[in-house]
């Protein structure tokens, strides 16, 4: 609890720059990582991640110390020299573009660790800690950095305000971008240098390792809450902020566990979540809906033997008699568990009334079992008069298809067959 | 008097990988018409009509618009992509889809104006799909996505229309109600390029029609370009000696014509 407060009260001032350095470099890759999604171009995230490290190395060479600014533009120089590498290889050859990016990929990434440990073993005085580049070390991040990073979230931010309506017209259609007339290839080059900035300023926070989940989990995870872009894009900075920040926290809370991988764990949870209780798609919803579809067979399904056990005695006029479950299982099979828990659930929704010796059905039950009842042989009638099925094989046919038709399917068959009322003939 | 021409393809040449894929063609269409470009799969349709709108570079010969180039006339050509081509899961709804139409190369800083609100809102009208205007394109059936590029296209408010293949996947009275709208356009003047592979409806859609199979092989009217003689020349397999030597110009990297012919 103690370090708990200590993280949020900003006792140790370099929390205040951990956190702000998070807010800034996972807004970053959320926003421009959304259109990379949108392009399904998330794997290039992978190839520039892996390529930051030889640039990151060659940083450290050319200057001599662990200044951040050297060991950026090396990234980005790398990371940059990678895409360009990609769509040469794709566009030059036969090899597409998943082999392309794998090629690049490790080959960049061997070559930055074979200069890693090139500089671990030249002595260089200054060298410790150059391996926490490889996952992140959240909690190094110092005050100019923040100022770095603060100012490639506003250039990605600007770009994407007044590249907007570009960015998503060539996200969705190149071609048609290409057809009115616009720079399709320079808005590319555009949104890959900016993939890439977002990308590098998140080696020393995340790692390279695991730097590209940062441009790709926001925008999967933000998608199942939305069809909106504008709301897509501000869901994914939410999610990948919040990570960040936990991550980070965790990290602080264990000092010798690097951060990029906590902030990946968080953000893989929330993606896992959303793909499980989102709304529509998700695996929850599905789960319901089936459960909820199950229940309306089974309501349905006992109102409409009710009807049918009245029907066999010549009593479908009135549906007044008191019944048992057992009287139902006389005229279909059910699982006794179910058939109780089903007419326990039509008492409670008004449509049974419980009686001394049974139950019977209201008004509205009368109404309801008259209905599916009609839905079904309405639904038989129709296959038999537009499709070729042999008539045994209607009623299975229509079991299930009674309880969706809606009343305005059943108003079309009703006008299409020429039929009032509940027809006579079962099948 | 001689018809407006509205789209002059100048002996054209298009490759891939060596290959050519159209292969020296040359008409001129007539403007304020609906033209069918037919032929069998992989015959260059597409590529035509890529070349003409400049998505795919010519290797020789050039494409002229109402006598003009293309840069100078772009704002005037709607093109209307395959609909399977991008994908449907985009976030975005049937109005922001249709608004895309009125993009424009000099427009893309500003705010939407009334005007631009209005005929977004009157291309949805026409094509049936007020209903459905805030609906994620996503949701909407095969026939509804292709009608959202078709009031796409109406949004860009142009005088020629490159169509590839709308009638796809789309379901007889959508294919009734997008030709009726095609129809209309004809008679207020404009020009309708369209790849069609439907045989059989050619003649009841098209007043003019262009013939493909890689090089040109008919252009005229229905009457004209349908017989025997040119239909077997397209789809009989006649040409397999054509195929032969396009497959021995990409074999060994050959050029398709001589530096300094004279076109």
């Amino acid at each position: 609890m103690q370090t708990f407060l200590d993280f949020i009260s900003f006792k140790d001032p370099n929390v205040m720059y951990v956190i702000l350095g998070m807010i800034c470099i996972n807004s970053s890759s959320a926003l421009i990582g959304t259109f990379a999604f949108l392009r399904k171009r998330s794997l290039i995230g992978d190839a520039i991640a892996h390529s930051l490290l030889p640039g990151i190395c060659l940083g450290f060479i050319a200057a001599g110390d662990k200044r951040m600014i050297f060991l950026f533009l090396g990234a980005f120089l790398t990371g940059w020299f990678s895409t360009f590498l990609v769509d040469y290889i794709v566009n030059r050859s036969k090899i597409k573009q998943d082999a392309a990016i794998g090629i690049v990929l490790s080959s960049f990434f061997a070559l930055g660790i074979v200069l890693l440990t090139y500089i671990q073993n030249a002595g260089y005085t200054n060298q410790g800690g150059l391996n926490g580049f490889l996952f992140g070390q959240a909690a190094a991040i110092n005050r100019d950095e923040i100022y770095l990073f603060a100012l490639i979230l506003l250039i990605i931010l600007v770009a994407i305000l007044v590249f907007y309506r570009s960015f998503i017209l060539i996200s969705f259609n190149a071609e048609f971008a290409q057809s009115i007339g616009l720079p399709v290839r320079w808005i590319e080059f555009l949104m890959t240098s900016l993939t890439v900035l977002a990308t590098a300023s998140g080696i020393q926070a995340l790692g390279v390792v695991l730097m590209s989940a940062l441009i790709v989990t926001p925008a999967a995870a933000a998608r199942f809450w939305t069809h909106k872009l504008s709301r897509m894009l501000v869901i994914g900075v939410v999610f990948s902020v919040f990570s960040g920040i936990v991550g980070a926290y965790i990290s602080y809370t264990h000092a010798a566990t690097p951060t990029g991988p906590w902030v990946v764990a968080v953000l893989s949870v929330i993606t896992l979540l959303s793909f499980t209780v989102s709304t529509k798609s998700g695996i929850l919803a599905n789960f319901l809906r089936a459960r909820k579809n199950k229940i309306k067979i089974l309501q349905e399904t006992i109102l409409k033997t009710i009807f049918h056990y009245h029907e066999r005695r010549g009593l479908a006029q009135n549906l007044d008699s008191v019944l048992t479950p057992t009287d139902l299982l006389s005229v279909r099979v059910y699982d006794t568990y179910q058939l109780q828990k089903g007419i326990k659930r039509l008492i409670r929704l008004g449509f049974l009334v419980a009686k001394e010796k049974g139950f019977t059905l209201t008004e509205n039950g009368k109404i309801e079992g008259r209905r599916i009842v009609r839905l079904h042989r309405l639904w038989e009638h129709y296959l038999l008069k537009r499709t070729t099925i042999d008539a045994l094989h209607v009623h299975s046919g229509a079991e299930a298809i009674e309880h969706i038709l809606s009343p305005e399917i059943e108003k079309e068959l009703e006008r299409e067959l020429g039929i009032v009322g509940i027809p006579t003939k079962d099948f | 008097m001689r018809e407006a021409c509205a789209i002059e393809v100048h002996n054209l040449t298009t490759t891939y990988g060596g290959a050519p894929v159209l292969w020296d063609i040359d008409f001129e269409l007539p403007a304020g018409h609906i033209i069918g470009i037919i032929g069998p799969n992989g015959s260059g349709k597409t590529t035509l009509l890529k070349t003409i709108m400049g998505l795919l570079p010519a290797s020789s010969g050039y494409v002229k618009i109402f006598d003009k180039d293309l840069e100078q006339i772009r704002h005037k050509i709607s093109y209307v992509p395959q609909r399977e081509s991008v994908d449907w899961d985009f976030p975005a709804s049937v109005f922001d889809i249709v608004m895309m139409g009125r993009y424009r190369k000099n427009n893309l800083f500003k705010r939407t104006n009334k005007t631009d609100l209005e005929i977004v809102l009157q291309s949805i009208e026409k094509v049936g799909l007020t209903k459905y205007k805030d609906r994620q394109i996503a949701q909407l059936s095969g026939g509804q996505q292709q009608r959202v590029f078709i009031a796409r296209a109406l949004a860009q408010k142009a005088d020629i229309y490159l169509m590839d293949e709308p009638f796809v996947g789309v379901d007889a009275a959508t294919e009734h109600s997008i030709l009726k709208l095609l129809k209309e356009m004809r008679d207020l003047g404009k020009t309708v390029l369209i790849i069609h592979h439907d045989l059989q409806t050619v003649s009841d859609y098209f007043d003019y029609l262009v013939l493909l199979n890689t090089r040109l092989i008919a252009k005229g009217t229905p009457q004209e370009v349908l017989t025997e003689e040119n239909l077997t020349n397209a789809y009989g397999g006649q040409l397999t000696l054509l195929a032969k030597v396009a497959n021995l110009i990409k074999v060994n990297q050959f050029p398709i014509r001589e530096k300094d012919v004279d076109l």
